[in-house]
Protein backbone atom coordinates (compact mmCIF):
# COMPACT_ATOMS: atom_id res chain seq x y z
CA UNK A 1 0.00 0.00 0.00
CA UNK A 2 1.49 3.50 -0.69
CA UNK A 3 2.77 5.11 2.36
CA UNK A 4 1.87 8.55 3.38
CA UNK A 5 4.89 9.97 1.93
CA UNK A 6 4.14 8.10 -1.34
CA UNK A 7 0.85 9.71 -1.35
CA UNK A 8 2.11 13.10 -0.87
CA UNK A 9 4.19 13.42 -3.43
CA UNK A 10 2.25 12.13 -5.84
CA UNK A 11 -0.26 14.27 -5.00
CA UNK A 12 2.31 17.48 -5.28
CA UNK A 13 3.64 16.30 -8.32
CA UNK A 14 -0.39 16.78 -10.22
CA UNK A 15 -1.24 20.81 -10.84
CA UNK A 16 -4.65 20.20 -8.67
CA UNK A 17 -2.24 18.94 -5.82
CA UNK A 18 -0.41 22.32 -6.40
CA UNK A 19 -2.84 24.13 -6.87
CA UNK A 20 -4.85 23.35 -3.62
CA UNK A 21 -1.24 23.75 -1.63
CA UNK A 22 -1.21 27.60 -3.09
CA UNK A 23 -4.62 28.07 -1.67
CA UNK A 24 -3.81 27.05 1.92
CA UNK A 25 -1.19 28.74 2.09
CA UNK A 26 -2.40 31.64 0.38
CA UNK A 27 -5.34 30.88 3.26
CA UNK A 28 -2.76 30.78 5.92
CA UNK A 29 -0.98 34.03 4.48
CA UNK A 30 -4.60 36.05 4.13
CA UNK A 31 -4.88 35.56 7.53
CA UNK A 32 -1.70 36.47 8.76
CA UNK A 33 -1.97 39.74 6.69
CA UNK A 34 -5.44 40.28 8.28
CA UNK A 35 -4.29 40.10 12.18
CA UNK A 36 -0.94 41.99 10.40
CA UNK A 37 -3.11 44.84 9.88
CA UNK A 38 -5.16 44.78 12.96
CA UNK A 39 -2.07 45.03 15.24
CA UNK A 40 -0.42 47.72 13.44
CA UNK A 41 -3.90 50.13 13.61
CA UNK A 42 -3.45 49.70 17.46
CA UNK A 43 -0.83 52.53 16.29
CA UNK A 44 -4.13 55.12 16.05
CA UNK A 45 -4.00 53.98 20.43
CA UNK A 46 -1.25 55.97 20.93
CA UNK A 47 2.51 54.99 21.66
CA UNK A 48 1.92 53.10 24.98
CA UNK A 49 -0.44 50.69 23.49
CA UNK A 50 1.24 50.09 20.05
CA UNK A 51 4.82 49.61 22.05
CA UNK A 52 2.83 47.23 24.62
CA UNK A 53 1.76 44.66 21.62
CA UNK A 54 4.99 44.78 20.33
CA UNK A 55 6.71 43.85 23.89
CA UNK A 56 3.71 41.30 24.22
CA UNK A 57 4.64 39.41 21.09
CA UNK A 58 8.32 39.57 21.74
CA UNK A 59 7.41 38.01 24.97
CA UNK A 60 6.28 34.72 23.35
CA UNK A 61 9.71 33.96 22.80
CA UNK A 62 9.92 30.20 21.03
CA UNK A 63 6.36 30.50 20.25
CA UNK A 64 7.22 33.77 18.56
CA UNK A 65 9.55 32.07 16.35
CA UNK A 66 7.52 28.45 15.55
CA UNK A 67 5.10 30.90 14.53
CA UNK A 68 8.15 32.89 12.21
CA UNK A 69 9.21 29.58 10.85
CA UNK A 70 5.62 28.28 10.13
CA UNK A 71 4.51 31.56 7.95
CA UNK A 72 8.37 31.11 6.18
CA UNK A 73 7.15 27.83 5.40
CA UNK A 74 3.90 28.60 4.16
CA UNK A 75 5.52 31.58 2.34
CA UNK A 76 8.48 29.11 0.45
CA UNK A 77 5.24 26.09 -0.53
CA UNK A 78 3.17 28.86 -1.62
CA UNK A 79 5.80 30.52 -4.03
CA UNK A 80 7.47 27.37 -4.68
CA UNK A 81 4.63 25.35 -6.00
CA UNK A 82 3.17 28.74 -8.24
CA UNK A 83 6.49 29.07 -10.14
CA UNK A 84 6.54 25.43 -10.81
CA UNK A 85 3.09 25.98 -12.18
CA UNK A 86 3.54 29.02 -14.19
CA UNK A 87 6.69 27.24 -15.98
CA UNK A 88 4.38 24.21 -17.04
CA UNK A 89 0.98 26.71 -18.00
CA UNK A 90 4.12 28.82 -20.46
CA UNK A 91 4.95 24.91 -21.64
CA UNK A 92 1.53 24.50 -22.34
CA UNK A 93 1.00 27.84 -24.77
CA UNK A 94 4.64 27.66 -27.04
CA UNK A 95 3.12 30.48 -29.42
CA UNK A 96 1.22 32.93 -28.79
CA UNK A 97 -2.13 34.36 -30.30
CA UNK A 98 -1.39 38.17 -32.47
CA UNK A 99 -4.19 39.36 -31.72
CA UNK A 100 -5.67 38.81 -27.81
CA UNK A 101 -8.34 39.65 -25.63
CA UNK A 102 -10.07 39.17 -22.65
CA UNK A 103 -13.71 38.88 -22.10
CA UNK A 104 -13.93 38.14 -18.30
CA UNK A 105 -10.33 37.31 -16.98
CA UNK A 106 -9.71 40.03 -14.66
CA UNK A 107 -6.33 42.55 -14.72
CA UNK A 108 -5.89 41.01 -10.95
CA UNK A 109 -6.05 37.13 -11.88
CA UNK A 110 -4.04 37.33 -15.01
CA UNK A 111 -0.64 39.29 -13.46
CA UNK A 112 -0.84 37.24 -9.86
CA UNK A 113 2.80 35.66 -11.36
CA UNK A 114 3.84 39.47 -11.32
CA UNK A 115 2.38 41.32 -8.09
CA UNK A 116 3.51 37.78 -6.35
CA UNK A 117 7.31 38.08 -6.59
CA UNK A 118 7.02 41.76 -6.43
CA UNK A 119 5.53 41.39 -3.09
CA UNK A 120 8.05 38.58 -1.98
CA UNK A 121 10.61 41.24 -2.31
CA UNK A 122 8.51 43.72 -0.29
CA UNK A 123 7.93 41.22 2.16
CA UNK A 124 12.15 40.85 2.43
CA UNK A 125 13.08 45.20 2.46
CA UNK A 126 10.06 45.21 4.99
CA UNK A 127 11.27 42.94 7.47
CA UNK A 128 14.82 44.27 6.94
CA UNK A 129 13.48 47.84 7.31
CA UNK A 130 10.85 47.70 10.75
CA UNK A 131 12.05 44.40 11.88
CA UNK A 132 15.95 44.39 11.78
CA UNK A 133 16.33 47.76 10.80
CA UNK A 134 18.23 48.26 7.96
CA UNK A 135 17.80 51.39 5.22
CA UNK A 136 16.40 52.74 8.81
CA UNK A 137 18.95 55.93 9.78
CA UNK A 138 16.52 57.00 13.17
CA UNK A 139 15.90 53.10 13.83
CA UNK A 140 15.60 52.25 17.80
CA UNK A 141 16.60 48.56 18.86
CA UNK A 142 15.04 48.89 22.09
CA UNK A 143 11.84 48.16 20.94
CA UNK A 144 10.39 51.50 20.61
CA UNK A 145 7.83 50.47 17.24
CA UNK A 146 5.80 53.71 17.43
CA UNK A 147 8.64 55.68 16.75
CA UNK A 148 10.04 53.27 14.40
CA UNK A 149 7.24 52.95 12.32
CA UNK A 150 6.57 57.05 12.74
CA UNK A 151 10.13 58.08 11.87
CA UNK A 152 10.99 55.22 8.75
CA UNK A 153 7.75 56.35 7.51
CA UNK A 154 8.63 60.19 7.47
CA UNK A 155 10.67 59.54 4.82
CA UNK A 156 8.71 60.20 1.60
CA UNK A 157 10.20 57.58 -0.55
CA UNK A 158 9.68 54.92 1.65
CA UNK A 159 6.10 55.86 2.45
CA UNK A 160 5.53 55.76 -1.40
CA UNK A 161 7.10 52.03 -1.36
CA UNK A 162 4.51 50.88 1.27
CA UNK A 163 1.89 52.45 -0.33
CA UNK A 164 2.76 50.74 -4.14
CA UNK A 165 3.11 47.57 -2.59
CA UNK A 166 -0.10 47.65 -0.83
CA UNK A 167 -1.47 48.36 -3.62
CA UNK A 168 0.07 45.45 -5.42
CA UNK A 169 -0.82 43.18 -2.09
CA UNK A 170 -4.91 44.14 -2.79
CA UNK A 171 -4.91 43.24 -6.24
CA UNK A 172 -3.52 39.59 -5.50
CA UNK A 173 -6.19 39.24 -2.29
CA UNK A 174 -9.03 40.06 -4.61
CA UNK A 175 -8.09 37.47 -6.83
CA UNK A 176 -6.43 35.04 -4.50
CA UNK A 177 -9.09 35.49 -1.30
CA UNK A 178 -11.78 33.72 -3.89
CA UNK A 179 -9.70 31.67 -5.70
CA UNK A 180 -8.70 29.42 -3.19
CA UNK A 181 -12.42 28.26 -2.35
CA UNK A 182 -12.42 27.25 -6.23
CA UNK A 183 -8.83 25.49 -6.02
CA UNK A 184 -9.96 23.73 -2.58
CA UNK A 185 -13.12 22.25 -4.68
CA UNK A 186 -15.74 24.73 -2.53
CA UNK A 187 -18.00 26.59 -5.11
CA UNK A 188 -21.86 26.96 -4.61
CA UNK A 189 -23.57 29.20 -7.25
CA UNK A 190 -25.01 30.28 -4.02
CA UNK A 191 -22.31 31.31 -2.24
CA UNK A 192 -19.70 32.11 -4.96
CA UNK A 193 -21.00 35.55 -6.03
CA UNK A 194 -20.72 36.63 -2.19
CA UNK A 195 -17.39 34.74 -1.64
CA UNK A 196 -16.05 37.01 -4.72
CA UNK A 197 -17.49 40.15 -3.08
CA UNK A 198 -16.15 39.88 -0.22
CA UNK A 199 -12.38 38.93 -1.42
CA UNK A 200 -12.66 42.63 -3.55
CA UNK A 201 -14.06 43.98 0.05
CA UNK A 202 -11.20 42.33 1.88
CA UNK A 203 -8.52 43.47 -0.41
CA UNK A 204 -9.59 47.03 -0.47
CA UNK A 205 -10.02 46.93 3.21
CA UNK A 206 -6.16 45.70 3.39
CA UNK A 207 -5.09 48.60 1.22
CA UNK A 208 -7.11 51.19 3.03
CA UNK A 209 -5.81 50.43 6.35
CA UNK A 210 -2.50 49.75 5.67
CA UNK A 211 -1.56 53.00 3.60
CA UNK A 212 -3.84 54.78 6.23
CA UNK A 213 -0.74 54.64 8.58
CA UNK A 214 2.09 56.25 6.41
CA UNK A 215 -0.34 58.76 5.14
CA UNK A 216 -1.50 59.70 8.59
CA UNK A 217 2.10 59.98 9.80
CA UNK A 218 3.25 62.34 6.43
CA UNK A 219 0.17 63.73 7.18
CA UNK A 220 1.34 64.45 10.68
CA UNK A 221 -2.11 63.29 12.43
CA UNK A 222 0.41 60.70 13.95
CA UNK A 223 3.67 62.23 15.09
CA UNK B 1 -20.45 44.43 -46.19
CA UNK B 2 -16.95 44.69 -46.48
CA UNK B 3 -14.57 42.42 -44.71
CA UNK B 4 -10.58 42.09 -44.28
CA UNK B 5 -9.00 38.77 -43.07
CA UNK B 6 -6.49 38.42 -41.66
CA UNK B 7 -5.81 34.47 -41.49
CA UNK B 8 -2.99 32.27 -40.15
CA UNK B 9 -1.64 30.60 -42.98
CA UNK B 10 0.51 27.41 -42.01
CA UNK B 11 1.14 24.54 -44.48
CA UNK B 12 1.37 21.90 -41.79
CA UNK B 13 2.86 21.10 -38.13
CA UNK B 14 6.35 21.32 -39.02
CA UNK B 15 6.54 25.12 -41.19
CA UNK B 16 5.83 27.87 -39.04
CA UNK B 17 3.14 29.71 -40.27
CA UNK B 18 2.34 33.89 -40.63
CA UNK B 19 -0.90 36.00 -40.93
CA UNK B 20 -2.10 36.34 -44.35
CA UNK B 21 -4.40 39.45 -45.42
CA UNK B 22 -7.28 38.55 -47.70
CA UNK B 23 -10.42 41.40 -48.77
CA UNK B 24 -14.24 40.29 -49.45
CA UNK B 25 -15.65 43.52 -50.50
CA UNK B 26 -19.15 41.84 -51.17
CA UNK B 27 -20.22 39.50 -47.97
CA UNK B 28 -23.56 39.10 -47.68
CA UNK B 29 -24.64 39.82 -43.84
CA UNK B 30 -26.72 36.65 -43.20
CA UNK B 31 -24.13 34.31 -43.97
CA UNK B 32 -22.66 32.34 -41.73
CA UNK B 33 -18.92 33.12 -40.66
CA UNK B 34 -18.33 29.47 -42.27
CA UNK B 35 -20.30 30.67 -45.00
CA UNK B 36 -18.19 33.68 -45.58
CA UNK B 37 -14.99 31.75 -45.22
CA UNK B 38 -16.31 28.97 -48.09
CA UNK B 39 -16.85 32.29 -50.52
CA UNK B 40 -13.46 32.96 -49.88
CA UNK B 41 -11.93 29.33 -50.51
CA UNK B 42 -14.05 29.27 -53.74
CA UNK B 43 -12.41 32.29 -54.95
CA UNK B 44 -9.08 30.83 -53.88
CA UNK B 45 -9.72 27.80 -55.67
CA UNK B 46 -10.49 29.96 -58.71
CA UNK B 47 -7.43 31.65 -58.36
CA UNK B 48 -5.40 28.53 -58.45
CA UNK B 49 -4.29 29.45 -54.55
CA UNK B 50 -4.49 26.98 -51.80
CA UNK B 51 -7.67 27.46 -49.99
CA UNK B 52 -7.46 27.79 -45.94
CA UNK B 53 -8.63 24.74 -43.83
CA UNK B 54 -10.71 25.08 -41.11
CA UNK B 55 -13.06 22.55 -39.59
CA UNK B 56 -16.46 22.01 -39.25
CA UNK B 57 -19.35 18.95 -40.01
CA UNK B 58 -22.90 20.04 -38.51
CA UNK B 59 -23.26 23.69 -38.92
CA UNK B 60 -25.61 23.33 -36.62
CA UNK B 61 -23.58 23.98 -32.95
CA UNK B 62 -23.85 21.08 -32.00
CA UNK B 63 -20.82 18.84 -33.05
CA UNK B 64 -17.85 20.53 -32.30
CA UNK B 65 -15.79 20.63 -35.04
CA UNK B 66 -15.54 24.09 -36.15
CA UNK B 67 -13.45 26.63 -33.77
CA UNK B 68 -10.99 29.10 -34.13
CA UNK B 69 -10.13 32.72 -32.36
CA UNK B 70 -11.66 35.54 -33.99
CA UNK B 71 -9.78 38.69 -32.84
CA UNK B 72 -8.43 36.83 -29.85
CA UNK B 73 -11.78 35.61 -28.67
CA UNK B 74 -12.52 31.89 -28.82
CA UNK B 75 -15.44 31.44 -31.23
CA UNK B 76 -15.72 35.01 -32.14
CA UNK B 77 -17.77 38.14 -29.54
CA UNK B 78 -20.73 36.48 -29.32
CA UNK B 79 -21.49 34.95 -26.17
CA UNK B 80 -22.50 30.97 -25.62
CA UNK B 81 -22.30 30.15 -29.87
CA UNK B 82 -20.11 27.97 -31.72
CA UNK B 83 -18.09 29.61 -35.18
CA UNK B 84 -20.43 28.04 -37.37
CA UNK B 85 -23.56 29.88 -35.64
CA UNK B 86 -21.93 32.90 -35.53
CA UNK B 87 -23.35 35.41 -38.14
CA UNK B 88 -21.58 38.62 -40.02
CA UNK B 89 -24.41 40.66 -38.94
CA UNK B 90 -22.77 40.86 -35.47
CA UNK B 91 -20.17 42.68 -37.56
CA UNK B 92 -19.66 45.92 -38.61
CA UNK B 93 -18.50 47.36 -42.45
CA UNK B 94 -15.03 47.35 -43.30
CA UNK B 95 -14.05 45.43 -39.97
CA UNK B 96 -10.81 43.80 -39.76
CA UNK B 97 -10.72 40.44 -38.34
CA UNK B 98 -8.05 38.17 -37.01
CA UNK B 99 -8.57 34.40 -37.25
CA UNK B 100 -6.12 32.47 -35.52
CA UNK B 101 -6.26 28.29 -34.89
CA UNK B 102 -6.60 27.75 -31.03
CA UNK B 103 -2.79 27.60 -30.00
CA UNK B 104 -1.64 24.64 -27.23
CA UNK B 105 1.26 22.50 -27.06
CA UNK B 106 -1.29 20.01 -26.93
CA UNK B 107 -3.33 21.03 -30.02
CA UNK B 108 -0.91 20.31 -32.72
CA UNK B 109 -1.76 22.49 -35.68
CA UNK B 110 -2.33 20.26 -38.46
CA UNK B 111 -2.69 23.31 -41.08
CA UNK B 112 -3.89 26.93 -40.92
CA UNK B 113 -7.10 27.11 -38.52
CA UNK B 114 -7.20 22.90 -38.33
CA UNK B 115 -5.90 22.03 -34.97
CA UNK B 116 -5.26 17.90 -33.78
CA UNK B 117 -7.52 17.49 -30.67
CA UNK B 118 -6.91 14.15 -30.18
CA UNK B 119 -5.73 14.69 -26.38
CA UNK B 120 -9.39 15.09 -25.42
CA UNK B 121 -10.05 11.62 -26.97
CA UNK B 122 -7.08 10.24 -24.87
CA UNK B 123 -8.56 12.17 -21.75
CA UNK B 124 -11.72 10.39 -22.20
CA UNK B 125 -10.51 7.04 -22.77
CA UNK B 126 -8.40 6.98 -20.12
CA UNK B 127 -11.75 7.32 -18.15
CA UNK B 128 -14.75 9.09 -19.36
CA UNK B 129 -17.00 6.51 -19.52
CA UNK B 130 -18.85 4.06 -16.88
CA UNK B 131 -17.91 -0.03 -17.31
CA UNK B 132 -21.36 -1.24 -17.36
CA UNK B 133 -22.93 -4.82 -18.16
CA UNK B 134 -24.27 -5.17 -21.76
CA UNK B 135 -27.92 -6.55 -22.00
CA UNK B 136 -31.42 -5.56 -22.56
CA UNK B 137 -31.94 -1.82 -21.78
CA UNK B 138 -32.37 -1.31 -17.76
CA UNK B 139 -36.10 -0.02 -16.75
CA UNK B 140 -37.00 3.28 -16.66
CA UNK B 141 -36.56 5.40 -13.38
CA UNK B 142 -35.19 1.77 -12.21
CA UNK B 143 -32.63 4.20 -10.18
CA UNK B 144 -34.29 7.04 -8.60
CA UNK B 145 -31.99 10.11 -9.54
CA UNK B 146 -32.81 13.52 -7.85
CA UNK B 147 -34.34 16.06 -10.49
CA UNK B 148 -31.24 18.87 -9.49
CA UNK B 149 -28.59 16.26 -10.02
CA UNK B 150 -29.91 15.05 -13.75
CA UNK B 151 -30.02 18.88 -14.38
CA UNK B 152 -26.72 19.60 -13.77
CA UNK B 153 -25.37 16.52 -15.43
CA UNK B 154 -27.55 16.93 -18.04
CA UNK B 155 -25.71 20.73 -18.11
CA UNK B 156 -22.04 19.61 -18.00
CA UNK B 157 -23.23 16.58 -20.77
CA UNK B 158 -23.57 19.53 -23.40
CA UNK B 159 -20.40 20.00 -23.60
CA UNK B 160 -19.74 19.30 -27.45
CA UNK B 161 -15.63 19.06 -26.92
CA UNK B 162 -14.83 21.78 -29.16
CA UNK B 163 -11.65 22.99 -26.95
CA UNK B 164 -12.35 26.92 -27.08
CA UNK B 165 -12.26 26.36 -23.18
CA UNK B 166 -8.13 26.20 -23.98
CA UNK B 167 -7.94 27.69 -26.55
CA UNK B 168 -9.50 30.86 -24.33
CA UNK B 169 -7.34 30.26 -21.11
CA UNK B 170 -3.59 31.80 -20.46
CA UNK B 171 -2.38 28.63 -19.60
CA UNK B 172 -4.37 26.68 -22.30
CA UNK B 173 -5.53 24.30 -19.38
CA UNK B 174 -7.72 21.53 -20.08
CA UNK B 175 -10.06 21.93 -17.12
CA UNK B 176 -13.04 22.58 -18.31
CA UNK B 177 -13.84 20.11 -20.60
CA UNK B 178 -12.28 17.55 -18.18
CA UNK B 179 -14.19 18.79 -15.37
CA UNK B 180 -17.05 18.44 -17.74
CA UNK B 181 -16.79 14.74 -18.61
CA UNK B 182 -16.26 14.22 -15.29
CA UNK B 183 -18.93 15.93 -13.56
CA UNK B 184 -21.95 14.57 -15.84
CA UNK B 185 -20.95 10.80 -14.83
CA UNK B 186 -20.12 12.01 -11.16
CA UNK B 187 -23.08 13.66 -10.93
CA UNK B 188 -25.43 9.87 -11.42
CA UNK B 189 -25.42 6.85 -9.47
CA UNK B 190 -24.26 5.02 -12.68
CA UNK B 191 -21.25 6.57 -12.50
CA UNK B 192 -20.67 6.89 -8.77
CA UNK B 193 -18.61 3.52 -8.43
CA UNK B 194 -15.74 4.44 -10.66
CA UNK B 195 -16.10 8.10 -9.23
CA UNK B 196 -12.84 8.16 -7.55
CA UNK B 197 -10.46 6.43 -10.45
CA UNK B 198 -12.28 8.40 -13.10
CA UNK B 199 -10.89 11.93 -12.13
CA UNK B 200 -7.18 10.46 -11.04
CA UNK B 201 -7.02 9.13 -13.99
CA UNK B 202 -8.41 11.96 -16.42
CA UNK B 203 -6.75 14.56 -14.53
CA UNK B 204 -3.45 12.75 -15.04
CA UNK B 205 -4.15 12.28 -18.21
CA UNK B 206 -4.63 16.10 -19.22
CA UNK B 207 -0.80 16.69 -17.09
CA UNK B 208 0.30 13.92 -19.49
CA UNK B 209 -0.77 15.53 -23.01
CA UNK B 210 0.67 19.17 -22.08
CA UNK B 211 -2.23 21.09 -20.80
CA UNK B 212 -1.59 23.98 -18.44
CA UNK B 213 -3.21 24.22 -15.14
CA UNK B 214 -6.40 26.33 -13.62
CA UNK B 215 -5.89 29.64 -12.47
CA UNK B 216 -9.13 30.22 -12.16
CA UNK B 217 -8.98 33.42 -14.06
CA UNK B 218 -12.62 32.21 -15.69
CA UNK B 219 -12.01 32.85 -19.47
CA UNK B 220 -12.87 29.43 -20.30
CA UNK B 221 -16.48 29.85 -18.95
CA UNK B 222 -17.22 33.10 -20.78
CA UNK B 223 -16.41 31.80 -23.89
CA UNK B 224 -17.27 27.98 -23.80
CA UNK B 225 -20.33 27.89 -26.17
CA UNK B 226 -22.50 25.46 -24.07
CA UNK B 227 -22.11 27.88 -21.22
CA UNK B 228 -20.08 25.08 -19.06
CA UNK B 229 -19.55 26.50 -15.79
CA UNK B 230 -16.66 27.06 -13.34
CA UNK B 231 -18.29 24.79 -10.65
CA UNK B 232 -17.65 21.66 -12.67
CA UNK B 233 -13.86 22.45 -12.30
CA UNK B 234 -14.26 22.84 -8.58
CA UNK B 235 -16.30 19.49 -8.57
CA UNK B 236 -13.55 17.68 -10.06
CA UNK B 237 -10.98 19.39 -7.65
CA UNK B 238 -13.30 17.92 -5.44
CA UNK B 239 -13.50 14.50 -6.73
CA UNK B 240 -9.64 14.53 -7.22
CA UNK B 241 -8.14 15.57 -3.88
CA UNK B 242 -10.84 13.42 -2.08
CA UNK B 243 -9.60 10.21 -4.03
CA UNK B 244 -5.27 11.17 -3.82
CA UNK B 245 -6.37 11.09 -0.01
CA UNK B 246 -8.79 8.16 0.54
CA UNK B 247 -8.23 5.80 -2.81
CA UNK B 248 -7.12 2.45 -1.80
CA UNK B 249 -5.02 0.61 -4.12
CA UNK B 250 -6.53 -3.12 -5.44
CA UNK B 251 -6.23 -6.10 -3.15
CA UNK B 252 -5.97 -3.47 0.20
CA UNK B 253 -9.67 -3.59 0.52
CA UNK B 254 -9.32 -3.87 4.41
CA UNK B 255 -7.52 -0.91 4.68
Amino acid sequence: MASTFQRTLRFYEATIGKKALIAVTGAILVLYVVGHMIGNLQIYLGREALNAYAHKLHDLGPLLWLVRGFLLLAVVVHIVASIQLWLMNRAARPSRYVRQSWVKATFASRTMIVTGPILAAFIVYHVLHLTVGRFHPGFNHELDVYHNVVAGFRNVPTSVAYIVAMALLGYHVSHGAWSMFQSAGLHHPRYMPIVQKAAVALAIALFVGNISIPISILAGFIR
Amino acid sequence: MRIVLHIWRQKNGRSSGKMVRYELPDINSHMSFLEMLDVLNERLIEKGEDPVAFDHDCREGICGMCGFVINGTAHGPVRGTTVCQLHMRHFQDGEELYLEPWRAKAFPVIKDLMVDRGAFDRIIAAGGYVSVSTGSAPDGNAIPIPKDNAELSMDAAACIACGACVAACPNASAALFTAAKISHLALLPQGEPERHQRSLRMVAQANTEGFGACSNVGECEAVCPKKITLENIARMFRDYIGASWTRRPAGASRG
